[in-house]
């Protein structure tokens, strides 16, 4: 546990500190400060005091049994599905090599399911030195149970420092109960990842408060550091044929009869909204003003083979379903295009869609968020300027 | 059917002027608007349409100070039945997985046959808290439940949002953790009439010693994970503005996008 140290013979009781800590921990006792059980060690304080009398001492060391210098390495959690890698883990991969490189170690892919050796060696051929792989038919659909027992086993043994998945179902479910099961932090949704040069540990960044806000997230006396990041804030990395590695695999360590959840179907819902992998959006706000004038954005979208993206707004409103929203849960999106109509760009929107490649914004309001983050911008009534654009790139695109 | 809900009250951030504090590592929270966070809402409107269903009671749970009794009076007015409040000077700065340690030791001594959490909250937005519970307890769980479709016999049947519009059939053991989706079911209106009226219901307060626990179990000491510090995003160029008359602004638009590489 960290401790805060005041000396008292330099203090001399101005009291600047008591005034300047937010949790009301410090208080002057026969002309000295002393802390109480109040502290949380934020610091506050260290600055202030005009004597620096004031020192944090952190915990160096980690957690008792744990010796941080035995783990190395950095893995990225392999998700598939049909036999086939998810993008986001090809992303990382990408990320990863970056994480490896700045800390000189390697990078493995960490896989699991039932018959996917080909996926490790598409894993390595995206730039991971080695594959950790655990088959077996227990494996073959995504399971907390399974796979977290799985993982678990192989974290255990080859004791990597760092982990990271994709934000998606099945990365959160999975991360969160793994690092529940080790006993490490887990920085859920990052956008941002890198390597503090001094201290050498993995600084994650991530959006809070709906994306008002971001935030760095350390952890410092646990192993593996674990994070999910976003789909879709790093780009692919590019696929090298020549590149080879090796692929090391570990047993299951438990039987089906362990496994508490049974899946007993997958049911497609919606075809036709798959926003996260569309290459052109084209998204409805406020703005519209009603669920019938969303065929102006069907219409475009339709012309350049578009997906139907909306705001919160227009979805509260009833006027879409849901599925359609931009910027919740699994929905950050990074098309080729992205055309904002009518949406004024909340922040939370804004964390949805921002790393798209081109945006083009149209609202009425000169002074509408959204053209601090868009590429192009056009003020304009989206009922006139929406139906002239259809026609214009139906003209031009022959369609 | 004994059914717990743990809940947060959470400040908006919307549309508000956020300021960061002075520990440089959260946001001054003095003049935020707070509420129930969105997801728990669902939560508790689930497990009360539950107990319609199946009959048995509603426990909302929820870490926070004194304010927090808002919070539970909310779901109290929406038909849950007891309403527990944990707090204690230390449990600020916990992260999920501490926040989840303190949780399991007000639930442990309970009966429940399901614990619902929203899938996660709006200010941290973790969503940790759910899965780490269940682990906690030792109980399997179903993280972003969007349907249940009924119970039989010790397991519950519900279905899971994936990526892509798939929905995953899932049928588990109870009791067990479900996370519950946004738009799952549409939460009672709540009146302040019907706040009133609960107005005088008691809410059971316990600290960190009625929790069984020591300081260092909560709080920072208790986390995994540290905020090393908060800032604000950046703020990009601004868009090129596109002018002319709607003709030309088109024009120009399908010529920069047809050369970028899209539409077409």
């Amino acid at each position: 546990m960290a401790r805060l140290l005041i000396d008292e013979d330099a203090c001399t009781g101005c009291e600047a500190c008591v005034e300047e800590c937010p949790y009301g921990a410090l208080e002057i006792k026969g002309d000295v400060a002393t802390v109480n059980e109040k502290c949380t060690f934020c610091g506050a304080c260290i600055d202030v005091c005009p004597v620096e009398a004031i020192v944090l001492e952190k915990e160096k060391k980690g957690v008792e049994g744990l010796d941080i210098s035995d783990y190395k390495d950095v893995w990225v959690f392999i998700e598939h599905k049909m036999g086939r890698i998810a993008n986001v883990s090809f992303e990382l991969l990408g990320e990863g090599r970056k994480l490896a490189d700045a800390l000189g170690c390697k990078l493995s892919g960490m896989l699991l399911g039932d018959g996917v050796e080909e996926c490790a060696r598409e894993a390595i051929r995206h730039g991971a030195d080695k594959v950790y792989l655990t088959e077996s038919p227990i494996l073959k659909e995504y399971r907390t149970d399974a796979y977290t027992a799985g993982a678990v086993n192989l974290i255990k043994q080859y004791k990597p420092e760092i982990v990271i998945f994709g934000a998606t179902t099945q990365g959160r479910d999975v991360a969160g109960t793994i690092a529940t099961t080790i006993c490490t932090g887990l920085t859920a949704d990052c956008t941002g990842l890198d390597i503090d040069p001094e201290t050498k540990l993995l600084r994650q960044t991530r959006p809070a408060f709906g994306g008002n806000i971001m935030a760095t997230i350390l952890c410092q006396n646990h192993r593996p550091q674990m994070s999910t990041v976003r789909p879709k804030v790093f780009a692919m990395p590019e696929k090298d044929d020549s590149r080879t590695g090796e692929i090391i695999r570990e047993g299951l360590p438990i039987g089906e009869d362990k496994v508490r959840t049974k899946i007993l179907e997958f049911l497609q819902v919606d075809e036709t909204v798959n926003l996260v992998d569309a290459e052109i959006i084209v998204s409805g706000g406020r703005g519209l003003g009603g669920s019938e004038k969303f065929s102006v954005i069907r219409e475009l979208a339709k012309v350049l083979g578009g997906a139907v993206g909306a705001s919160r707004a227009a979805v509260d409103a009833g006027w879409i379903p849901y599925e359609h929203q931009v910027g919740q849960t699994g929905r950050t999106v990074r098309p080729k295009i992205y055309i904002a109509c009518g949406i004024s760009g909340a922040i939370q929107h804004q964390a949805g869609m921002k790393t798209s490649e081109i945006i083009v914004a149209i609202n009425k309001d000169p002074e509408a968020p959204i053209f601090k983050i868009a590429t192009y911008g056009i003020v304009a009534d989206l009922f006139q300027a929406l139906p002239m654009l259809t026609q214009e790139f139906k003209k031009r695109l022959g369609r | 059917m004994e059914v717990i809900v743990c809940i947060k009250r959470v400040p908006e951030t919307a549309g508000a002027d956020i300021i960061i504090d002075k520990t440089g590592r959260g946001i001054e929270k003095r003049g935020l608007v707070f509420d129930i966070n969105e997801w728990d809402n669902y939560a508790v409107e689930e497990a009360i349409l539950l107990k319609e269903e199946y009959g048995g009671s509603v426990t909302v749970i929820s870490m926070g100070p004194e304010e927090a009794n808002e919070t539970l009076r909310r779901a109290l007015a929406m038909g849950a039945d007891q309403a527990i409040r944990l707090t204690d000077p230390v449990f600020e700065g916990s992260d999920g997985y501490a926040i989840a340690r303190i949780l399991s030791q007000a639930i442990k001594p309970l009966s429940y046959d399901l614990i619902l959490t929203g899938v996660q909250t709006e200010d941290d937005g973790y969503g940790q808290v759910g899965p780490t519970l269940a682990e906690i307890l030792e109980i399997p769980h179903a993280a972003v439940v969007n349907r249940i479709d009924g119970i039989e016999g010790g397991r519950v049947k519900v279905h899971r949002e994936l990526e892509g519009g798939l929905e995953e059939v899932l049928d588990l053991n109870i009791p067990a953790v479900l996370t519950i989706q946004s738009g799952i079911n549409e939460p009672r209106y709540v009146s302040i009439m019907g706040i009133r009226k609960v107005a005088k219901k008691e809410i059971k307060v316990l600290g960190l010693s009625e929790l069984g626990m020591k300081p260092e179990d909560a709080g920072q000491p208790g986390s995994l994970s540290v905020v090393e510090r908060v800032f604000f995003p950046p703020v990009g160029e601004g868009a090129q503005m596109l002018e002319g008359t709607m003709d030309e602004i088109s024009d120009k638009v399908v010529t920069i996008l047809k050369e970028k590489g899209g539409g077409a």
